[in-house]
């Protein structure tokens, strides 16, 4: 620990971080380094970066609190001018939670279980000092009615499976600003959740922060997320700060490439731009190489880039770059361009390929889709969109026959489909294949790469064909841009993106006409679903593919549907080409999840 | 909930009492000609069948003797004459002793040792206890008992009788000493198998994100174990521990034959021997019940302690 001299407790800053470093000392492994920076009350502060950026690690090590095995091994973390790191075990306890609190990722797997709500909330006041019962059972109450939830007994009485995701959410972010904070660490508190749930979220966190002049750190993957929310911004690479600034200055003039990928990959509700992705990887922590951290994925690296570490460079008030060629970086565009919209929608009204009419479906009798006309075109991607429960995922389901409790009429190419895909013809099951949302569930763990994409053919087409199964698994990985030698590895052994990519190859096994793909790049970070989505755009255009996308982000309709179909309780709303029905949306639930889809301010 | 529970575990003692009934038919010999002698004439045989109802069909019999059952009445022994229930009810009271010892002791350390082990994972302490449960659970138990004896009355310390013969006149409790080297044996049986379950349940608890989340809360470690992981453990280990008890119902058969100790297993084998169908059945019926009804309450403790299986929801 670097011996830090006290601050008087009047600072300015609600929270000032100091050259923090977490190491796995047990491999020798190097997990953050030189983070620092500095928040005022009231403030919040974005912290950016893709899966493995070390995000995480800082925003649980602000606590205090590292993951087993590693360890805090340098730096300091002050607040009300004590340095929370320098702090006995004991002591540092009496911080958590109290002075700084924590909002976790997946508040359906950080609630209790077995303990009721009231019961989660009363114990941290408890242990932070309010001590008598009536007087939390107020607080409790306060801090309940600020997030809009119900402050009844009956409600407090509760356990947190009976409680939706939106709520468990609500509940875990009453909690952290339960003891007037003075900060609050968000680690990806929105992620799982739709736009509408999550456009809520946002706003509460800024407004709880604002009034209780809390300092926020709200780690994410995806800048256009904290886009509306963040007075700061902290892009971090490979566990470096690789820049910090005020956010408008990151969001219109990133001085790092890595942040400018980050802001490149972002899709635009409003207009179409074409899709970029930022190549390659991020690599694991023992394949660190010599000076900066991004060189291998930069597009402007020179040779001394890989000579040293990079020091910050100054680019204007409160904005340091850690990168060696900023001035080039920062005079190319920050976005990419506007793209003219040339391609055939399939007009007004369209004539389908794919047609479902009066299909009904439900759940146990109850009915969750009320007659649904739909005519998906031939060679175009249709994007199907609505909040959970909006039925959106049912009708994919009804199509690809994994849902049967239905009537009505769903037919491909003129031939009728019956409900249930084992009343269906083997041609037809080839002809249509899903893609499931999560890729690690929907892959066999114990089964390679190579034979879950020979698993179709097996089944299909009893392994028989021109080619041998090696053969065809090769080159469907070589279609989705994989390397063939992952043919032999195991989907825990492959990235979130990569499995995805499996499970797309999957797809294309049979030679499939209609591809649906259900919230596909939900899971996924913005930068991975980039690239996914010029994967699909791409294999679209090369095999006439006609796609049925599911999903709940309109920046995403916008990247890569060519029509659109709004779902709200179980009815079609509004359909039409993706240019019409977002530039001028006539339905009022359109307009809301429009308002709602996280986008960069000043696009 | 638990009246379809009731229900299940009703039904699943009536199957038994039929697979008892039927088992015990099959048996091979004739109960009259075992309890009269080879020379005994046809007369004194068929009256004997008539007195027991053995001519009877095989559905009539099971009725007739299901019915009694029920009204508690468990009928005569054949090799004695006398009533089965007052010739069982001592040996039934002894092994339920130690059944009770062997629980007590058991079940509160086994536990204690599975938290330990969890908090200590990885560390020389965890890995020392793991492998001293993984070699005991390894031994059967009839060479646990043996080592016992060795150990503790025989050859190295003379600290309590080699065998428990019980005296009948007494209650067991004025002879206790007797039943120390056998709940010794069925602890050193069943605390192995409840530590290492509690164990894992209690390592994936600690790993959990709610773990983590209290500790970022700030609770202390204590609180966190007991309060945030142990609840969370209670289902899986109610189910084991009932899985434990069942299991002794078992293999204490063995370790009272070890030890000579009067209870229902020495009553078992010599019902056997002497081919005296009632008390053979009213055991076997016994430890049915035995089983069903401490899976009863597993599974009721384990409802009960899980917020997402009660109200009937799914």
């Amino acid at each position: 620990m670097s011996a830090t001299v006290p601050k008087p407790a009047a600072s300015t800053y609600a929270i000032e971080v100091q050259d923090l470093r977490v190491d796995l000392p047990r491999r020798n492994l190097n997990v953050v380094k030189d983070v620092s920076f500095r928040l005022r009350p009231g403030e919040i502060l974005g912290l950016i970066g893709e899966s493995g950026s070390g995000k995480t690690t800082v925003a649980s090590a602000l606590l205090g609190y590292v993951r087993k095995g590693g360890e805090i091994t340098g730096g300091s973390v002050v607040i009300d001018g004590v340095d929370v790191l320098s702090l006995d075990e004991r002591k540092q306890r009496t911080y958590r939670g109290g002075v700084i609190s924590y909002v976790p990722q997946d508040p359906g797997g950080s609630l209790n279980p077995v303990m009721r709500i009231g019961a989660q909330l009363d114990e941290t006041l408890a242990y932070h000092g309010v001590g008598k019962k009536d007087e939390r059972a107020a607080r409790i109450g306060e801090i309940l009615d600020e997030v809009k939830l119900p402050g009844d007994a009956d409600f407090l009485h509760r356990c947190p499976h009976e409680l939706s995701g939106g709520q468990q959410q609500r509940i875990a972010i009453a909690m952290a600003f339960l003891c007037r904070p003075r900060v609050v660490v968000l680690d990806e508190p929105t992620t799982g959740l739709d736009v509408t749930t999550q456009a809520y979220v946002l706003q509460m966190v800024r407004t709880l922060c604002r009034e209780h002049k809390t300092a926020g750190v709200y780690a994410s993957h995806d800048l256009a997320v904290v886009a509306d929310i963040a007075d700061e911004i902290a892009v971090m690479y490979f566990g470096r700060l690789v820049e910090f600034g005020p956010a408008r200055a990151i969001m219109s003039g990133a001085g790092h490439p890595y942040s400018r990928g980050l802001v490149r990959v972002i899709p635009d509700p409003s207009r179409r731009r074409p899709l970029e992705a930022i190549r390659g990887r991020v690599p694991s922590l023992d394949e660190r190489g010599e000076g900066c951290v991004f060189a291998d994925r930069c597009d402007f690296v020179e040779a001394r880039c890989r000579a040293a570490e990079i020091e910050p460079v100054q680019v204007g008030a409160d904005h340091v770059v850690r990168c060696l060629r900023v001035e080039a970086v920062r005079g190319t565009s920050a976005r990419a361009p506007v793209e003219e919209v040339t391609a055939e929608a399939g007009g007004a009204t369209a004539t389908g390929y794919l047609n479902v009419r009066e299909l009904v479906a439900s759940y146990d009798g109850h009915d969750v889709l009320h007659g649904i006309d739909l005519a998906v075109p031939k060679g175009l991607v249709t994007a199907l969109v609505g909040e959970s429960g909006s039925g959106k995922t049912t009708l994919a389901r009804c199509i690809a026959g994994l849902h049967e409790e239905a009537r009505g009429d769903i037919e491909v190419a003129g031939e009728r489909l019956k409900f249930g895909s084992h009343r269906r013809t083997v041609d037809q099951r080839k002809a249509i294949q899903y893609i499931f949302q999560n890729a690690t569930e929907a892959l066999n763990p114990r089964r390679t790469v190579g034979h879950a994409i020979a698993q179709p053919l097996r089944v299909l087409e009893n392994g028989k064909g021109e080619r041998s199964l090696d053969e065809r698994v090769v080159a469907l990985l070589d279609e989705v841009s994989l390397n063939p030698y992952l043919a032999g590895r195991y989907p825990s052994q492959l990235s979130g993106g990569e499995r995805q990519r499996v499970t797309i190859a999957r797809a294309l096994a049979t030679g499939p006409s209609v591809l649906i793909c259900d919230e596909i790049t939900s899971a996924l970070d913005v930068s991975v679903q980039a690239a996914i989505l010029m994967l699909l755009k791409r294999l679209r255009a090369e095999s006439d593919l006609t796609l049925l996308f599911v999903t709940h982000n309109l920046a995403v309709v916008r990247a890569i549907a060519d029509r659109v179909a709004v779902l709200n309780e179980g009815r079609i709303v509004e359909e039409g080409p993706v240019e019409q029905v977002l530039d001028s949306p006539r339905d009022p639930y359109t307009r809301q999840l429009l308002h709602d889809t996280p986008a960069l301010v000043n696009s | 909930m638990i009246p379809v529970r009731l229900a299940y575990a009703a039904l699943s003692l009536l199957v038994v009492s039929i697979l008892v009934f039927v088992a015990t038919q099959a048996l091979p010999g004739d109960a009259a000609v075992a309890k009269l002698g080879k020379n005994a004439t046809p007369e004194a045989l068929e009256s004997f069948r008539n007195l027991y109802h053995l001519n009877e069909s095989m559905p009539a019999q099971y009725i007739h003797w299901l019915g009694n059952i029920l009204q508690g009445e468990l009928g005569n022994s054949l090799a004695t004459g006398g009533s089965v229930s007052t010739l069982i009810s001592q040996h039934v009271v002894n092994s339920l002793v130690l059944l009770l010892f062997t629980g007590i002791i058991s079940i509160p350390i086994a536990i204690a040792i599975g938290i330990f082990t969890a908090i200590r994972r990885g560390r020389a302490s965890d890995h020392v206890t793991s492998i001293t449960l993984l070699v005991v659970t390894a031994l059967p138990e009839f060479v646990l008992g043996v080592a016992l004896i060795v150990l503790l009355a025989t050859s190295i310390f003379h600290l309590f009788p080699a065998v428990s013969p019980l005296d009948p006149s007494r209650s067991v409790f004025s002879q206790l000493e007797l039943t120390v080297l056998p709940t010794l044996t069925l602890v050193l049986l069943v605390l192995p198998y409840i530590a290492r379950t509690v164990r894992a349940c209690m390592v994936e608890a600690l790993d959990s994100e709610y773990v983590s989340m209290a500790r970022l809360k700030g609770m202390p470690e204590r609180r966190v174990v007991l309060r945030h992981a142990l609840p969370n453990i209670a289902g899986p280990t109610f189910q084991v521990i009932a899985q434990s008890l069942a299991f002794l119902a078992g293999g204490i058969v063995v370790v009272e034959a070890v030890f000579q100790y009067p209870g229902i297993g020495e009553a078992f084998v010599s019902a056997v021997q002497s081919r005296d169908l009632p008390v053979i059945q009213a055991l076997a019926l016994l430890l049915a019940a035995f089983y069903v009804i401490v899976n009863l309450f597993a599974d009721v403790g384990t409802v009960a302690m899980t917020p997402t299986l009660r109200k009937g929801a799914r």
